[in-house]
């Protein structure tokens, strides 16, 4: 997901290897392995710290960037039923932003930072949102593929180690329900409509599905530091077995509808009651990732400029703020 | 470059009429009649509540994780604060 291993890159050492055998070390790594919660202001190691900031900050920095792909549609919604329930999830991503940046403030980094991170670039976000939503089924498949994915990874976060993430994982995921079945229902509508509906509900398809598959990160055997993760529950499932489940939950829902998945190699295999599925163009994966995807420029621009024309909102509500204060106290000097 | 953030307020809901106000994360505002609005907005999108406190992060004294056993540990061994400690027979009722 939102979640898709960015936050360590080869070379990277900027998160620090701890020494293992510390006391605290041990002492650190037996409540983790017994299930209890890390909680903001308990010893942590550095690099638990850091890795955690990094892959809460980036979960939001995906959320509000999700805004984007899909605030495109709302002027065009094709009914005010339609617009009023997308307007809804929008709204409901820029408030699960919200709930992971005050997440990752408790481990002692600033908004100000985190905003400063994802508008200079030095941030990134979920590859997935790096796609144009050329046609109004893409706002389906965002909903059934996307969201869909997103509740693989964000269900076993709840149960990550660290309490905060965990909580508003929780949040998170009542909500997220609704996100899958708005899209899904769009899709149904349009695959059940007429034949150019159904056209556009399979193009669109056809063009969401691999890079929802590559939402879950690179394959086991490529991920680097997926193991001390794993160790310290942050990470509670792998990027396979995710995307494995993934693929048996959806592909059957594609098939009711009478759509195609475009992998010329998916078949279910009887004998490990899975589906095969074909080999991800890793070579897209990593171009999107170093910002060569079809959207990530004008994503960047977007942010910035939406930052922008905001300060003066920003700083009207702190000159309202010191006004009314100072009003107030005017009145109760003169109440004396 | 952004500014400087708005100050921090940590957000408390009570969910329903006869429950206790329930800590579920914080919100950035200018001033706490806007912080009210903002923990709104952001926490009961689903009518998941029936009040909102809110509470400058600053103004919250928390007790330091690192006295846990200090501070706690005393009333480990005072077991006589708890109602099994107590043998009745099991024919007096009512009690």
């Amino acid at each position: 997901m939102y979640t898709q291993g960015l936050n360590i890159e080869a070379g990277d050492k900027s998160i620090p290897l701890e020494d293992r055998d510390s006391a605290l070390m041990r002492r650190f790594q037996a409540r983790v392995d017994a299930e209890e919660k890390v909680e903001p202001n308990d010893w942590m190691p550095e690099g638990y710290r850091k890795t955690l900031i990094r892959q809460i900050s980036q979960h939001a920095h995906s959320e509000i960037v999700g805004m984007l792909p899909e605030g495109n549609w709302v002027t065009r919604a094709p009914s005010l039923r339609r617009k009023m329930i997308l307007l809804a999830k929008i709204q409901d991503e820029g408030g699960h932003g919200l709930y992971l940046y005050s997440a990752a403030e408790t481990l002692g980094v600033s908004r100000a930072e985190l905003i400063d991170q994802l508008l200079s670039g030095k941030a990134k976000y979920s590859s997935i949102f790096n796609y144009p939503t050329p046609t109004w089924a893409d706002v389906g498949s965002i909903g059934w593929l996307v969201d869909g994915a997103a509740i693989m990874n964000q269900v076993p976060l709840c149960r990550c180690s660290y309490g905060p993430y965990a909580r508003a994982m929780i949040r998170v995921c009542k909500e997220e329900s609704f996100h899958q079945r708005q899209g899904y229902e769009i899709i149904m509508t349009l695959a059940q409509g007429t034949p150019e509906q159904k056209r556009m509900a399979q193009e669109s398809l056809n063009r969401w599905w691999w890079p929802a598959l590559m939402m879950f990160g690179p394959s086991d055997a490529a991920s680097l530091h997926s193991s001390q993760n794993m160790a310290w529950k942050i990470k509670r499932v792998s990027n396979d077995e995710l995307r494995q489940k993934f693929v048996d939950v959806t592909v059957p829902q594609a098939e009711y509808l009478g759509l195609t998945v475009p992998d010329p190699e998916l078949r279910w295999n009887e004998e490990t009651g899975h589906y095969d599925f074909g080999e991800i163009d890793w070579t897209e994966f990593n171009q999107v990732l170093a910002g060569n995807g079809p959207c990530n420029r004008d994503r960047m621009k977007k942010r910035r400029k939406a930052h922008d024309d905001g300060a003066w909102v920003r700083e009207a509500a702190m000159a309202h703020a010191e006004k009314r204060q100072a009003r107030q106290a005017v009145t109760a000097a003169a109440a004396e | 470059m952004s500014q400087r953030d708005w100050p921090l307020y940590e957000v408390f809901i009570r969910a329903r009429n006869g429950m206790s106000h329930r800590h579920v994360g914080s919100v950035h505002a200018a001033d706490p009649a806007m912080a009210v609005e903002m923990a709104r907005d952001v926490y009961t999108r689903r009518a998941e509540g029936v009040s909102l406190w809110v509470v400058p992060s600053s103004a919250i004294i928390a007790s330091d994780p690192r006295d846990k056993d200090v501070l706690f540990e005393p009333m480990t061994d005072k077991i006589y604060r708890h109602p099994t400690f107590y043998q009745i027979p099991a024919d007096v009722k009512n009690i």
